[in-house]
Formats: C-alpha cells, structure tokens, sequence
C-alpha cells in the first residue's frame, strides 16, 4: 500500500515511516509543509495519507486545509489526519464532504500500533474513523436528545463504537458477543434514531456520524 | 462565516418631525427639572446654613442625595443627546458619621460643580427650553389664529400683536396666519440647535473635569494592575502544580519501567513486555495532562482559527443548543482573543451549570471607534433559563470581570429571578 507522511518534526516523521515500513506500507514521499503536501498527494495519489493537522508555514491548521483541499481535487482520496488535540469543528470539516475515506485521530493513538495499523487500512478502505474522544465529544453534544436517551446501555454502547467507525465484526469482538447480536442492536438503533438501516459497514457508521452531528 | 444583524441608531443621529416634538416633550420635562433644581438648591443651602445650629445635616445629605438623582437623570439625557456617555464624577462616599459623610461631600469638587450647575441650569435652562416651547406654541396660535378669532367673545383675541394694533373682522385676522409658519420654520430650526446646547451645559458642568478622570483612572488602573499580578501569580502556580503532580511524575515512572523492561528483557520477557506496555499507557496519560493544561492556557483552536472558530468549536462540544453569531473584522491581537474567548467560555459554563437553559446564545461583535482600528468587542452571552446570576453570587462570574478589568473590561449582568439571562462583557481593543 503506498502511503504519503505529512508531519513537521522530524522525529515523529522519521518514527511514523518506520512504523509503516515495518508494517509492509511504500513510503512514496515524506513531506514536512502544506504546500508539499497538496503536491505530493496530487502527483502520487497514494492510496493513503497520514497528515499533521499543524504544519508550516502557518503552525494553525495548515495540515487539515491541505487535506480538505486535496480532497477537493481528488475526491475521496483516504486521508487520516493525527493531532496533539481533537477538535469537534475539525472532525465535522473532515467528514462534510460526505465522501468517506477519512480518519481524524489523537497523535497518541499511534503508540498502539497493531490499532492505529488496522485503523489506517479501514479509511483505505473508504471506512471513516474518529477517535473515542470525537466520538464522547458528539454523545456529549447530544446528551439531551429524547431519541438518544431513549436507547439501552448496550445499544448506546453499540452506537459509541459504531461512531469511532468499527465494523460490526470488530464491535462483536470487543463486546464479547456475537456478530448477530450487534446486527440485532444495530438495527434497533438505526429504528429507534430513524435511520435507514445499511448492511453495508462504512455506510452504517457514516450515518451514525451524520445524526450525531445534526 | 460571520452573521450580521440591524441595530437601530442611537437617539442622537435619529432627525426629522419626530426628533423635534419629542424634543419638545422633553423641554417641558427639562423645564420642571429645573423648577425642581432651583428648589433644591435653595434647600441645599438652607440646610448647610442650618448645619451650624446642629439640625442641618440629615436635610444637607437628604437633597445632596436628590441632586445627584436629579443630576444623574440630566447626564442620562445628555448622553442620550450627545451619543456618548456623561460619567458621574462622584468620589466614593466613606463609611461613618453623618458628619463625617457630609464632610466628604463637601470636599468632593464634583458636588461644587453640581450646585454651580443647578444654578446655570435654572437660568440658561429655562431660557432654552422656553425658548423652543414658545416658538411651538406661538407658530400654533398664528397658524390657527382666525378660528380662535371667530371661536371666542368679541374682546378677546382682539389684539393679537400688542394694544396698537387691535382687529376689526375675522378677514383682518388672516393676516396673521403666515407668522404660524414662520414661527414653526424658526422652531423647527432651532429645537435641535437649543437641545444640544442644553446638553453641552450640561456635560460640562455635570461630567468629570479632566483631573478627576485622570484621578480616578490612576486608582483604576493601580486596582486592576494588582489584581491581574494576582491572577497571573496563581495561574502559574497552577500550572506549575499541575506539570509537577502530571505530566512530569508520568515521565518518571516512565523512565522507571523503560530501565526495568531494559533490564529484565533477556532473562524474562514476558515481564519486559509488560511492563513496556505500562509504559505506554503512561506516555498516553502524560499526553492527555499535557492537552488538557495546553487547552487551559490557550487552546490551540484558537490559535488556529481566532475567536470566531474558537467559539463555534466551543459550542459544539455543549450539551445546550448554542448559537453563535460573530462580527468580526478578521484577527483581533492574541491577548485581547485570549481573554474574549476565556470569558465567553466561563460565561457559558455559567450558564450550563446555573440556568436550566433550553438554548444559550452568543454575541460577538467588533465595533470600530470611526476613523481608527481601534474599537470595543462586545461580547453577550444569553440564556432562556431561570435567571436570578449576579456578579457576587458565584466567584465565576467575579473570576471573569477580574480578568477583563486587565484590559480595561467590563461586566454586567441581566438576570431577572426567572430569566432571561444576559451576560454582556466589553472589551476596548485595537483590531
């Protein structure tokens, strides 16, 4: 899988590369700024991109412009953005488009690599994932949402992993039940919040995301 | 994406017939405010004399109170005429004897200046407002006088322009009609001019005098300048306790299981591996304290994004619907965002946690003072819920007016028991 790194300090640069070499990924470029960023996302059109959300030369959000800008010119291009802090109005700029293939993490996440690995490959996939804490930020949000309150602590479970963009066979595993009981609660969520129900994993947990940005 | 919305103009650029018969409304006001004036004074100075034989003074504090009311109501409406503020120029009364409060006024120039004006008041006052009032009146009389002719008994109304000139027919009398509009062409000329004049009167004898303000600003500023030393001193304290007892004890025992791990790889590595696992859960810790003390003193959204996007950012993480509505000329300096946004944020989260709200609403808006880029930054914040804030109830919202007296800031609240709640704080700023 070819993959293009976005990240101003050198260590981290050079820790993120040698994470991905071990892990079987073609580093094809390493960038340290926006603007060589939007380049090499556009010359090389990696099947995934790994970017800082603070880059050169502005230090704000330089790196999260750049990757929505990129996004513009090539849509749907899988894109995981990693950030010392997560900042709802970011997760919902990331996800407007509505196109899929993002991923908006804690830079800590990282240190657990076999996760930060699988997540990685899930948004190449075209799967959306948010970290735990966008996702408590959005429950959080909607705290006081009748249709919210009105589901079951597993259900609501359900829904928190199904949000940070789990599938339903990942969910089965973490919860230590079966797949067929989390298709169960996840179709009683999807009624209960009015939505129409998806077989299809990435589709489901984009529709989560939408309601809870409402 | 900023948000505009109308403001109705201030009284003082309002102009037209409906600006001068309301100014004509208020000259009739004004004029029995000076009658009230001329009384006070009289019964100011009979009670001073009456000081010396002992039971003077109760009736001395008694109408220094009602002057100032008297004077406070005047400044209001200078103020409202001038479209900018008239400010009381009174020291602070001390605790004590009625003697000792007496005696304080008295030392107070700015109560000199209040007599000196009840004074100027009862003669240039008069003179103006009965000026425009009879230039209505006598433009109403000519205007209608031939029916007032026709509608009274013969020797009255005869004699319209003095004992020489006496009416024979109700014909004749339409002479007359023309000086109506005349007269009300002078008043509606004039009425503005004479209540402006009334106004600066007013203003100069009523606001502080120049070394007053300066007198006041210096005890202001000394005030506000302990109390941000104070503030800041125990910020750091803060943040100091929080890297000491967080972030840094996390590297330690970091360090420790790294050295462990080290030591322990080779002859049991199920024990390293664990213990670089508990490793790594410190490293997340550790970072998790460190985001949470960054957010504290300045949190990177608003870096990023400004005030604007720091606050849309902070909406969307509440639990009550926010709407937020700024008007903002693009970045304002670093400090004067950082202590907006702080103040805004304490302000919702009184909100949040006090008000029962259904839906909390901030303001922000710039307004340059015309010609510079400097300006004031208002900033409200309003909620729906049961009302009853006040600015020494919690140490919140004294928390927040602390801080902006730092910048010259300042405070109020509007929080009637049952609510609406309004939190408006201002913030004078260059852009």
């Amino acid at each position: 899988m070819r993959i293009v790194i976005a990240e101003d300090l050198a260590l981290l640069r050079e820790g993120l590369i040698r994470i991905f070499q071990v892990n079987g990924f073609e580093v094809v470029e390493a960038v340290d700024n926006g603007p060589s960023l939007i380049r090499a996302l556009t010359t090389h059109r990696p099947d995934i991109a790994i970017v800082d959300v603070r880059l050169p030369p502005t230090f704000t959000d330089e790196g999260l412009r750049a990757a929505i800008d990129a996004r513009k010119q090539l849509p749907g291009l899988p894109v995981v953005v990693l950030s010392q802090y997560v900042e709802q109005l970011y997760a919902r700029e990331l996800m407007s488009d509505r196109a899929g293939a993002v991923g908006y993490l804690l830079k800590d996440r990282v240190l657990d690599v076999g996760r930060f690995i699988a997540n990685v490959k899930q948004v190449a996939a075209g799967s959306t994932v948010m970290d735990p804490d966008v996702v408590t930020a959005l429950l959080t949000h909607r705290s006081a949402d009748p249709l919210l309150l009105a589901l079951t602590p597993r259900e609501h479970e359900v829904l928190s992993l199904m949000a940070q963009g789990r599938s339903n066979a990942a969910i089965a595993g973490r919860m230590f039940v079966t797949e067929k009981t989390v298709s169960k609660h996840s179709y009683n969520i999807f009624a209960k919040l009015g939505l129409e129900p998806s077989e299809d994993d990435n589709r489901r947990i984009l529709a989560v995301l939408a309601y809870l940005e409402g | 994406m900023s948000h505009s919305s109308e403001r109705p103009p201030p009284t003082a650029l309002r102009s037209g017939l409906a600006l001068r018969v309301s100014l004509l409304g208020w000259s009739l006001v004004l004029l029995l405010g000076a009658v009230l004036g001329a009384g006070l004074l009289t019964l100011w100075v009979t009670s001073v004399t009456a000081v010396a034989l002992g039971v003077g003074i109760p009736l001395a504090l008694l109408s220094t109170v009602l002057v100032r009311w008297l004077a406070d109501l005047h400044r209001q409406w200078a103020a409202d005429r001038l479209g900018e503020p008239v400010p009381r120029p009174y020291l602070p009364t001390p605790e004590g004897s009625w003697l000792v409060r007496l005696w304080s006024i008295l030392r107070d120039p700015a109560s000199w200046r209040d007599w000196a004006w009840l004074l100027a008041n009862s003669i240039t006052g008069w003179f103006t407002y009965t000026l425009s009032f009879a230039l209505f009146l006598g433009g109403v009389f000519y205007l209608i006088y031939p029916i007032l002719y026709e509608l009274t008994p013969p020797q009255v109304f005869r004699t319209p322009l003095g004992n020489g000139f006496r009416l024979h027919s109700v014909q004749q009398s339409f002479a007359l009609v023309p000086l109506g509009p005349v007269l009300l062409l002078l008043w509606y000329a004039t009425a503005e001019r004479l209540a402006n004049l009334n106004a600066r009167v007013i203003r100069s004898l009523l606001a502080p005098t120049a070394q007053a303000q300066l007198r006041a600003r210096v005890a202001q500023l000394a005030a506000s300048r302990a109390e941000t030393v104070d503030t800041q001193a125990g910020e750091l304290r803060r943040i100091e306790r929080d890297l000491h007892d967080g972030a840094q004890a996390r590297l330690v025992s970091l360090g420790m299981s790294l050295g462990l791990a080290q030591q322990l790889m080779l002859d049991d590595p199920h024990a390293a591996q664990q213990l670089l696992e508990e490793a790594r859960e410190s490293t997340t810790s550790a970072l998790a304290e460190l985001r949470d003390l960054v957010r504290g003193i300045h949190p990177p959204v608003l870096a990023d994004r400004g005030l604007d996007g720091a606050l849309k950012a902070l909406a969307l993480v509440n639990p009550i619907p926010t709407t937020v509505l700024t008007r903002l000329p693009g970045r304002l300096p670093a400090p004067v965002e950082s202590a907006a946004y702080f103040a805004v944020a304490e302000g919702l989260s009184n909100a949040i946690k006090h008000a029962q709200a259904q839906h909390i609403r901030i303001t922000v808006e710039f307004e340059p003072h015309p010609g510079t880029t400097a300006g004031l930054l208002t900033m409200r914040v309003s909620d729906d819920g049961h009302g009853g804030a006040a600015v020494d109830a919690g140490t919140g919202l004294r928390g927040i007016a602390r801080r902006l007296a730092a910048f010259d800031g300042t405070l109020t609240v509007d929080s009637p028991p049952g609510g609406p709640t309004e939190i408006r704080m201002s913030l004078p700023c260059a852009s």
